[in-house]
């Protein structure tokens, strides 16, 4: 009894529990540093620039979307192009019904989100590998009905409507700003999220999917939720997309080469952190400038490397980066301090079982 | 009599999508692993042959010979090695790994031998001469030929896996494989001859195709994947005999789209596909749905 009464005070006394090991503000204020510093670029760099820079903006906003389904919520989807082609296509409507591009955007987000729930129906029927296959043909699906309709350019597309107005130096920085906004939002979404109870019960997911069925946490409600952000998040890239070709093809938005991206970028980075995209999406940014002059080899390259550190690195980069230093940009889980600052246990959520 | 006709070329193709989707059904049965790049596989065989022939000059149905052993071989070297790694990690492993072997492929069939298509047997008398039935009813004698091997296949598949010992072993290591281990079973050798197997009906299915109509670096995805994953689940999953059901109801289904309007054809398969999935998620031949 007094044993019991002893350690019941002197946790109260000593141990402290945290977000971070580190103090949160600094990072905190380091990002905000990093989100201005990137808003001035189209003062300081030339166009060229940007629009490479927009490329990134679209590759991380896909890979954050994707680690969301299958770094956490264990959905491998190979069919994640329905939604980019989807959110394409809704700004080019609403372009051609007279809105602006940029305003589609967020609007057009939506829409990709209100149609994930209907697909979500239909794919949630099937299990691991055969679902990844269902949202794939779901997404050749989409893109034959979208081709039918002649108002919309058939098979060739159409030109973006309601561009002609601005000056192509204030239509990159205004593409390249909006860009900003949507990758920023999809970061600070995945950051939310996972801090939040819905991270918690896909944490649990993540760790062991029967463990987390049995305690309670409602995973098929939770997989609906990441599969409607992750339609969002799409849809807003796919927009994104739209604005930055100028026009919208079904070849080129509803291609397979937009999941393959997300997914090399996410697999080699690091599945399953939050800081994984970011790192894999440089990667990716870095190949695809160095050897965009060979064609196809990008890709081949890119997908060589997902497929080694998915078998031998499989926390990907970020889990060499915070095996080493122990750093966490996005701290979503808890530390423990003992007395006198002395790190005896922690308690923070091991990036490790990635599926 | 359109209609007629339409449903006998439904029925033949159908032949040819139960051939792709037999390695598919084989590899998930067996080794639970749904195989992302099992149609760019079956392109590989493909340009294979086609590079088979160029060379050496035999005539196309002997490149069957050929191609169909080198990736038996390729399919237990794959199995051993990459595809056992990633399911000895977990099952999300080896759809990664599967999807980054497919976008690899596709891309380097791009790379070397462009976009361009290409046909197999292209003049052969065999493979493009047909007979009629009536006025309206011409039947292709590769189709034909095609959707026999199909029956021959998959009809010798199920009385493999049903009747014979080695047939046994690979149920047997399929339902439990660590019961099977104890029992002295390698069970990495039985998952490797399955993938051997599976990957020469893989073969039969590229060589089939590109004599069908032509090979080119996209349709291991758009169309031997999807269309091979459709006729799986239209019949059932897990069942042989519902898989080539399920080729033959796709088969259907196109033809019947593509003759109310030409470029619905893909469309009215996959609707079918919806549709099967949203009435009957456990496939048309299948007692119970499976996890």
């Amino acid at each position: 009894m007094s044993t019991v009464t002893e350690t019941t005070a002197r946790s109260a006394e000593k141990f402290r529990v945290t977000r971070s090991r580190r103090n949160v503000a600094w990072t905190g204020a380091g990002a905000l540093v990093v989100v201005v510093v990137l808003a001035l670029f189209p003062y300081l760099v030339y166009s060229g620039t940007t629009s490479t820079m927009v490329q990134a903006f679209i590759v991380l906003t896909l890979a954050c979307m994707w680690n969301l389904l299958a770094g956490y919520a264990g959905l491998v989807s190979v069919g994640q192009q329905a939604f980019v082609g989807l959110g394409a296509y809704f700004v080019l409507i609403l372009a051609l019904n007279g809105v602006s591009p940029f305003a589609a955007l967020p609007l057009s987000a939506i829409f990709s989100g209100v149609v994930a729930f209907p697909l979500w129906w239909l794919v949630s029927r099937l299990r691991s590998g055969y679902f990844a296959i269902a949202t794939w043909v779901l997404a050749a699906t989409i893109m034959l009905v979208i081709e039918r309709f002649s108002a919309l350019g058939s098979g060739t597309g159409l030109p973006m409507p309601g561009l002609s107005g601005f000056s192509s130096t204030l239509l990159n920085a205004d593409t390249y700003w909006v860009g900003l906004a949507v990758t920023v939002a999809a970061l600070a979404t995945t950051y939310l999220v996972m801090r939040g109870r819905l991270g918690l019960v896909l944490t649990a997911i993540r760790d062991d999917e029967v463990a987390a069925r049995s305690s309670g946490a409602r995973v098929g409600l939770t997989r609906m939720i990441v599969f409607v952000i992750a339609g969002i998040g799409c849809g807003a890239a796919g927009g994104l997309l739209a604005i930055s070709l100028l026009g919208v093809q079904p070849n080129a938005v509803f291609s397979i080469q937009w999941t393959a991206e997300m997914a090399f970028a996410v697999i080699i980075g690091g599945i399953g952190t939050i800081e994984g995209p970011i790192l894999g999406t440089a990667v990716y940014m870095v190949l695809q400038q160095e050897l965009a002059r060979y064609n196809a080899w990008y890709l081949i390259i890119f997908g060589l490397v997902a497929i080694v550190v998915a078998l031998f690195a499989r926390r990907g980069l970020w889990g060499l980066v915070d095996e080493y230093a122990h750093i966490r940009l996005f701290p979503v889980g808890y530390w423990l301090w003992t007395s006198g600052e002395e790190r005896r246990g922690l308690l923070r959520r091991r990036g490790g079982r990635a599926g | 009599m359109v209609w007629v006709n339409d449903i006998i070329q439904g029925i033949l193709t159908g032949g040819l999508y139960a051939l792709f989707a037999c390695g598919l059904s084989l590899m998930f049965g067996v080794m639970k692993v749904v195989n992302l790049a099992h149609g760019d596989l079956a392109v590989v065989a493909g340009y294979i042959a086609v590079g088979i022939i160029t060379v050496t000059h035999v005539p196309v149905l002997w490149s069957f010979a050929i191609v169909v052993p080198i990736m038996a071989v390729l399919g237990y070297v794959l199995q051993r090695t990459m595809i056992q790694a990633a399911l000895d990690r977990s099952v999300l492993t080896t759809l990664m790994v599967t999807f980054g072997l497919s976008v690899v492929i596709e891309a380097g069939l791009l790379q070397f031998f462009t976009a361009n298509s290409r046909g197999l047997g292209v003049g052969n008398a065999i493979i493009t001469s047909s007979f009629s039935i009536g006025s309206q009813i011409t039947i292709a004698y590769l189709l034909l030929m095609i959707f026999g091997a199909a029956v021959v296949v998959l009809l010798g598949l199920q009385y493999f896996l049903s009747r014979s010992k080695y047939g046994r072993l690979i149920r047997a290591v399929a339902d439990d494989k660590e019961a099977a281990q104890l029992c002295g079973v390698d069970y990495r050798h039985v998952f490797g001859v399955a993938a051997a197997i599976a990957f020469g009906t893989v073969a039969l299915a590229g060589i089939a195709y590109g004599m069908y109509s032509q090979l080119a670096p996209t349709i291991g995805t758009d169309t031997i994947l999807l269309f091979a994953f459709a006729a799986v689940v239209i019949g059932g999953l897990g069942s042989l005999w519902g898989t080539l059901l399920g080729g033959v109801v796709l088969g259907v289904a196109q033809q019947i789209g593509a003759q109310i309007n030409i470029s619905d054809e893909v469309l009215a398969g996959y609707i079918v596909f919806l549709a099967v999935l949203v009435i009957r998620p456990q496939g048309l031949t299948a007692r119970r749905a499976r996890s």
